[in-house]
C-alpha cells in the first residue's frame, strides 16, 4: 500500500508512513521516564543476581556475596521460637500433671499451647470446643470410651486408636452381620432392644425380649448387661446420650452388621512429650475431664 | 487514494466466535458466583460431587480463560488479521470452521470432565491427555490459518497486533505440549500420569502456567487492544517505536518469570531469584503496552463520553496497568511471604481476569457487534454505560475485599502469641475472611449483572429494527468491512 510520512496535527508527530485498515502509527520516541526506570529495574535484577543466589553451573550455583539460603532462614526462625518456648515447656515435660496446675504461669503456658495445638490437630474431626462429629468421640461430653482422667487421655493421644503405634489402643468389633455370626432379621430385633433400652425410645406394641436374649448371649461381654460400655476393651457405653455415629436406628443396625473401626493418629510421633501433655491439659479441661 | 479491489472477508466464523465469547461470558460469571457462594456458604456443595468446589473451579476458570477469553481472542484474530492483511483468512471456509466447532468441543469436552471428576491435578491445564491431543490438532489448523493469511498478505508489513496475536498462538502451542507431556495408564483409560516429576513438574507447571498469563491473557490481548482502541478512537498509534521495543521485552522476559509462583517452595533459591529478577523487568515492558493504549487517546479523550466501548478498552488499559504493577510488587520475595497462598493472589487474578481481560473484550465485541451484523449503531448507549458502571463496581468490590482478605489472612497466618506459639489457627483465618468472601460473591454477582444487559443490549443491535442502516449498497452500509476502496 503506497502511503507516505504525514505530520500529526494534534501531536506535531510524524508518521511512520505505514497504514493498515485505515491505522496510522507515529514515530514517537519511547518516553524518556519509561526508559529510565527500565534501566533502573534492569540494574534493580542485577543487583538480585550477585545478592541472592542466581547462576547455575554444572551441580552447583553461584550462592550470591549474601550467603542467602531459605533453609537457613527457616532453621533459624524456628530455632528463636522453639529457644522462646523451651524454659515453660521443658518444665511441662518434667513436671507431672498436678504440679503443672499448681503453677498459674506455667498452666497458661500449656493451656495456650493446647488451644492452638488442637485447634490445628484435633478440631477438623473432633470440631471445634471438642463437640464432636459422626465417627469422632465428641470430647467436651464426656462421654469416654477409653477413659478421660488426664493420663487416659495423654495416653490415646500419644499413641493413638488401632493406629501402627505398637502401643495404640487396640479394639475390635465383631462383624455380626457381615461374617453370618447373626443373621439380618437377629440384627433389627437386637438393634430394637438397643434403641429402645438404651437409647430411650418408645416401641411401643413391639416384644424386645428376642432381641434381649441375642444382646446377652453376643453384646454383654463386651458392653455389659446394662449397656454402660467397658474401657478396658474400648467398648462404648451404650446407655449414654451421646453416641458415636449418631442416634438413629440404622446406625446400629450398620454398626452390628459391618461395624466401623475408626482409626485416631499416634500423634506422640508427630508432637513432642510436652506439646502432648499441654493439649492433654487442654482436653481435659474442654467440658468432659475426669 | 487510489481505488483497491474489494475483498470479501470470511466474517462467518468472526459472528459464531462473537456469540461463542457472549454464550461461555455467561457461563463462566454465572459459575464464578456459584463457586465464589460456596465458599461463602459451603452448605451450597449440596453434598453432590459433580458441583463441589473442587469440580466446578476449573470449570469457572476454564470458561473465563479458555472459553470467553479463547473465543473473544481467535474471533478477533480472525478479523483484525484480515482487515490489517487485507487478505482473506487462509484455507478456505471449512478450516475455519473446523478451527471453530474444533475449539468449541474442546471446551465443552473439558467441562464434561471436571464435573465428572477427571483431572490432570494442574492449574490450568486440567484436561487429561485425549482432551490435550485434540486441542493440538485444533490449535495448529489455528496457525496455520493466521500464519497462512499473513504469508498472502497485500500490505507491506506486518501490523504489531498481528505480532501480538502470533506470539500468543505459537507461545500457547509449545507451552501447551511441553507442559501436557503425559503417560496415560493405557491406552483406553483418560487417566494418565505427567512425566515430569517433583519440583520439575511443579517448575514446568508455573512455566506453563505464568506464561498462559503472559501469552494467552496478555500478549493475545494486547493484540486486541491495538487494533480496537485506535479503531474506535480513530488516531494514530501513539508510538511504533514503543510497541518494537515492549514487544520483544515482553517475548523475551515473560518467559523466564514463572519461578515467582514458587517462592519459599523446594524451588532451589537460585531458580527463585532468576523468576523474581525477570519479573521485575517485567514491569516497564508491560506498562509499554498500557501507554501505547493511552497514548493513542491523546486528541480524542472526548469519545470516551459518547462511546461506551471505547470507554471500556480504555479502563481495561488501566487494570492492566495496575495489575501488571502488583504482580512484580507480589513476585517480590518479602512481598510474597505475605501474599502467597492468600485471597490477595485470587485477587490479583481477577484484577487482571475482569478489569483487563474482560474489559477490553467488552470494548470489543460493542465495536464488532454493529460492524458485524452490519448496523448503524448500539441499540443503546444507556444501557452499555449501565453494564460498565455496574460491572466496574463489581470489580471495585471484588478485589478490594480480596486485599482486605488476603492481607489479613497473610498476618493472621505469620502471627505469634508471647509465648512463641502460633496466635491463630488456620480456621480462624477462614472464619473472619468470610465477610470479605460475602462481599466478593456480590462483586460477581454486579460483573454477571452487567454481562446480562449486554447480552441483551447486542440481540437487541442486531434485531432491532431501530439500529437498521438505510441500504445504500454495500460500501455505505458496512464501510468497516474494508469494503471502502470499492
Amino acid at each position: 500500500m503506497p502511503t507516505k510520512v504525514e505530520k500529526d496535527s494534534i501531536s506535531g508527530q510524524d508518521t511512520t508512513g505505514h497504514e493498515w485498515d485505515g491505522i496510522k502509527e507515529l514515530d514517537t520516541p519511547c518516553p524518556k521516564w519509561w526508559l529510565y526506570t527500565w534501566y533502573a529495574c534492569i540494574a534493580y535484577a542485577i543487583g538480585m543476581f550477585v545478592v541472592y543466589p542466581s547462576i547455575p553451573y554444572g551441580k552447583g550455583y553461584f550462592h550470591g556475596v549474601t550467603g542467602y539460603s531459605q533453609r537457613k532462614m527457616v532453621d533459624a526462625d524456628v530455632g528463636k521460637l522453639v529457644a522462646q518456648r523451651k524454659g515453660s515447656m521443658d518444665k511441662i515435660a518434667a513436671l507431672s500433671f498436678e504440679q503443672i496446675k499448681a503453677d498459674p504461669n506455667l498452666l497458661e503456658v500449656a493451656m495456650t499451647s493446647g488451644r492452638i495445638t488442637f485447634a490445628e490437630n484435633c478440631q477438623p474431626c473432633h470440631g471445634p470446643g471438642g463437640g464432636g462429629n459422626p465417627g469422632y468421640p465428641a470430647l467436651a461430653a464426656g462421654a469416654w470410651i477409653w477413659g478421660g482422667t488426664l493420663d487416659d487421655i495423654q495416653q490415646t493421644v500419644t499413641h493413638g486408636i488401632r493406629s501402627a503405634d505398637p502401643d495404640a489402643r487396640q479394639s475390635a468389633m465383631p462383624r455380626f452381620g457381615a461374617d453370618g455370626t447373626l443373621k439380618p432379621a437377629e440384627i433389627q430385633a437386637v438393634a430394637d432392644y438397643v434403641w429402645a433400652t438404651f437409647y430411650g425410645h418408645a416401641t411401643t406394641g413391639k416384644d424386645v425380649s428376642a432381641g434381649a436374649k441375642i444382646f446377652a448371649e453376643n453384646c454383654a461381654a463386651c458392653h455389659g448387661d446394662a449397656g454402660l460400655g467397658n474401657r478396658d476393651m474400648g467398648a462404648p457405653k451404650l446407655s449414654s446420650q451421646v453416641h458415636l455415629y449418631g442416634d438413629a436406628h440404622d446406625t446400629i443396625v450398620n454398626q452390628v452388621t459391618l461395624p466401623r473401626q475408626g482409626v485416631m493418629p499416634n500423634w506422640g510421633a508427630r508432637l513432642d512429650p510436652a506439646t502432648i501433655k499441654a493439649v492433654t491439659l487442654y482436653v481435659h479441661a474442654l467440658g468432659g475431664g475426669e | 487514494m487510489a481505488a483497491r479491489p474489494v475483498i470479501i472477508y470470511n466474517d462467518a466464523v468472526v459472528k459464531k466466535f462473537v456469540i461463542a465469547t457472549m454464550f461461555w461470558g455467561v457461563v463462566a460469571f454465572l459459575v464464578g458466583v456459584y463457586i465464589a457462594s460456596e465458599l461463602a456458604w459451603p452448605s451450597l456443595n449440596l453434598g453432590l460431587s459433580f458441583i463441589n468446589f473442587g469440580r466446578l473451579r476449573p470449570v469457572h476458570t476454564s470458561a473465563a480463560i479458555f472459553a470467553f477469553g479463547g473465543s473473544a481472542l481467535l474471533g478477533t484474530s480472525f478479523y483484525v488479521v484480515q482487515r490489517t492483511c487485507r487478505a482473506r483468512l487462509w484455507g478456505g471456509e471449512a478450516l475455519a470452521d473446523f478451527v471453530f466447532w474444533g475449539y468449541q468441543f474442546f471446551i465443552v469436552m473439558a467441562a464434561l470432565s471436571y464435573v465428572m471428576g477427571f483431572s490432570q491435578g494442574q492449574e490450568y491445564a486440567e484436561p487429561e491427555w485425549h482432551i490435550d491431543l485434540w486441542l493440538t490438532i485444533v490449535w495448529v489448523c489455528y496457525l496455520l490459518i493466521f500464519l497462512g493469511t499473513i504469508l498472502k498478505r497485500e500490505e507491506p508489513h506486518i501490523y504489531v497486533a498481528n505480532w501480538f496475536y502470533l506470539a500468543f498462538i505459537v507461545t500457547i502451542a509449545m507451552l501447551h505440549i511441553v507442559n501436557n507431556a503425559a503417560v496415560p495408564i493405557s491406552m483406553y483409560s483418560a487417566k494418565s500420569y505427567t512425566v515430569y516429576s517433583g519440583v520439575q513438574n511443579a517448575l514446568v507447571q508455573w512455566w506453563y502456567g505464568h506464561n498462559a498469563v503472559g501469552f494467552f491473557l496478555t500478549a493475545g490481548f494486547l493484540g486486541m487492544m491495538y487494533y480496537f482502541i485506535p479503531k474506535a478512537a480513530g488516531r494514530p498509534i501513539y508510538s511504533y517505536r514503543l510497541s518494537i521495543v515492549h514487544f520483544w521485552a515482553i517475548i523475551f522476559l515473560y518467559i523466564w518469570a514463572g519461578p515467582h509462583h514458587l517462592l519459599w517452595t523446594a524451588l532451589p533459591d537460585w531458580t527463585q531469584t532468576l523468576g523474581m529478577a525477570f519479573s521485575i523487568m517485567l514491569w516497564m515492558p508491560s506498562w509499554g503496552g498500557m501507554i501505547n493504549g493511552l497514548m493513542t487517546l491523546s486528541g480524542a479523550w472526548d469519545k470516551l463520553r459518547t462511546d461506551p466501548g471505547l470507554r471500556f478498552s480504555v479502563t481495561a488499559v488501566g487494570f492492566y496497568g495496575m495489575s501488571t504493577f502488583e504482580g512484580p510488587v507480589m513476585s517480590l520475595r518479602e512481598v510474597n511471604a505475605l501474599s502467597h497462598y492468600t485471597d490477595w493472589g485470587i485477587g490479583h487474578v481477577h484484577s487482571g481476569a475482569l478489569g483487563w481481560v474482560a474489559f477490553i473484550t467488552f470494548g470489543a465485541m460493542y465495536y464488532l457487534v454493529p460492524a458485524l451484523w452490519g448496523r448503524k449503531a448500539l441499540y443503546s448507549t444507556r444501557l452499555a454505560s449501565w453494564h460498565y458502571w455496574i460491572a466496574t463496581m463489581g470489580i471495585v468490590l471484588y478485589i478490594v475485599s480480596m486485599w482486605v482478605a488476603g492481607i489479613m489472612e497473610g498476618l493472621m497466618w505469620r502471627a505469634y502469641d508471647k509465648f512463641g506459639f502460633l496466635q491463630y489457627s488456620f480456621v480462624e483465618s477462614v472464619v473472619a475472611i468470610h465477610p470479605f468472601m460475602i462481599v466478593r460473591m456480590l462483586g460477581g454477582v454486579c460483573f454477571l449483572l452487567g454481562i446480562l444487559i449486554m447480552v441483551y443490549n447486542l440481540i437487541r443491535t442486531v434485531t432491532s429494527p431501530t439500529t437498521e442502516q438505510p441500504r445504500q449498497g454495500l460500501a455505505a452500509v458496512a464501510p468497516h468491512l474494508g469494503l471502502a476502496g470499492a
